[in-house]
């Protein structure tokens, strides 16, 4: 459908918006709003909270609408237990995010705002992706039971 | 104290955080799907398993910068200010990258979708991953390495 891929430009295009109106874009705000003991930037503490409030209404109106108004079901991740994955996932990706101030929406964004810097983070990070599949692949053909 | 909101935009923040939470609204509600970056990227690079065609999660990551493109040519030019070092941002893209995939998720699909549901994954990860962040700001400060 149409109208479908439309929708998710738009909504691409309202987040890279976002991101740069916001501040996020710029690693040294957000590397400024990690820095807790020295040059403390609260922005992103009221990006969150934006983004939070409309989200917290979209989540109360998604538990009275039987499916979404363009498409037939949702894809929406189960409830798994805390896992190790996620654990040490969450650690790498903090520490990766410290060291550049950069997360993956922020960075696509750079490609166009620096990128000759955003292009180094971006490659890296896909690098980061396809290793990970690797991995997951490899791990998954030892223990087939493994969730992929 | 004072200090503190000389450079901060607190207005700006949450406008901008508002429209990122109508983006993921529009995704949820309409197309059924969370808007998490990374896995909608990794998607987009069929870097999944098995690799899939997903022209959605395509035209959302083409979007992405284009709206970026967008407010630094209308409203304002975009402040970026990026680290110097470009071995760190190598390492740390590569940290990131991997991270987010192994996490299923990064600062948008858990710390703005995931926690909005109140799901326990997305609130433990997002703890971990800010927690994480800043202990290596203090580190990088610490040891001056530069950024």
């Amino acid at each position: 459908m149409k109208l479908a891929y439309f929708t998710s430009l738009v909504s691409g295009l309202l987040f890279g918006a976002g991101l740069a109106l916001s501040g996020m874009a710029n690693p040294q705000r957000v590397q400024s709003f990690l820095d807790i003991g020295g040059a403390f930037d609260p922005t992103l503490a009221f990006v969150m909270m934006g983004a939070l409030l409309i989200m917290a209404f979209a989540w109360r109106a998604q538990k009275n609408l039987l499916h979404p108004l363009f498409s037939t079901h949702y894809e929406i991740p189960n409830t798994m237990p805390i896992d190790l994955r996620l654990i040490s996932g969450a650690i790498l990706f903090g520490v990766g995010w410290g060291m550049a101030g950069l997360c993956p929406g922020p960075a696509l964004v750079g490609l166009v705002l620096l990128p000759k810097k955003a292009i180094l983070f971006v490659g890296a990070m896909l690098l980061g992706m396809g290793l990970y599949r690797f991995v997951d692949q490899s791990l998954s053909s030892i223990n087939p039971n493994q969730r992929s | 104290m004072i200090e503190i909101w000389n450079r901060a935009q607190p207005l700006q923040g949450f406008i901008g955080g508002a429209m990122i939470g109508a983006a993921c609204a529009l995704m949820l509600l309409l197309l059924g799907r969370i808007a998490g970056v990374s896995g909608l990227l990794a998607r987009a690079c069929q870097l999944t398993r098995p690799p899939t065609l997903d022209l959605l999660a395509i035209a959302f990551i083409f979007g992405l910068p284009l709206g970026a493109f967008i407010i630094d040519l209308i409203i304002k030019p975009v402040e970026v200010i990026y680290p110097n070092n470009n071995l760190i941002l190598v390492l740390a893209g590569l940290l990131v990258g991997f991270g987010a995939r192994l996490g299923s998720g990064c600062t948008s699909g858990h710390g703005v979708c995931g926690v909005s549901r109140l799901s326990p994954r997305s609130l433990f990860a997002t703890g971990i991953f800010m927690l994480s962040g800043i202990v290596t700001v203090a580190f990088m400060h610490k040891f001056g390495i530069a950024s």
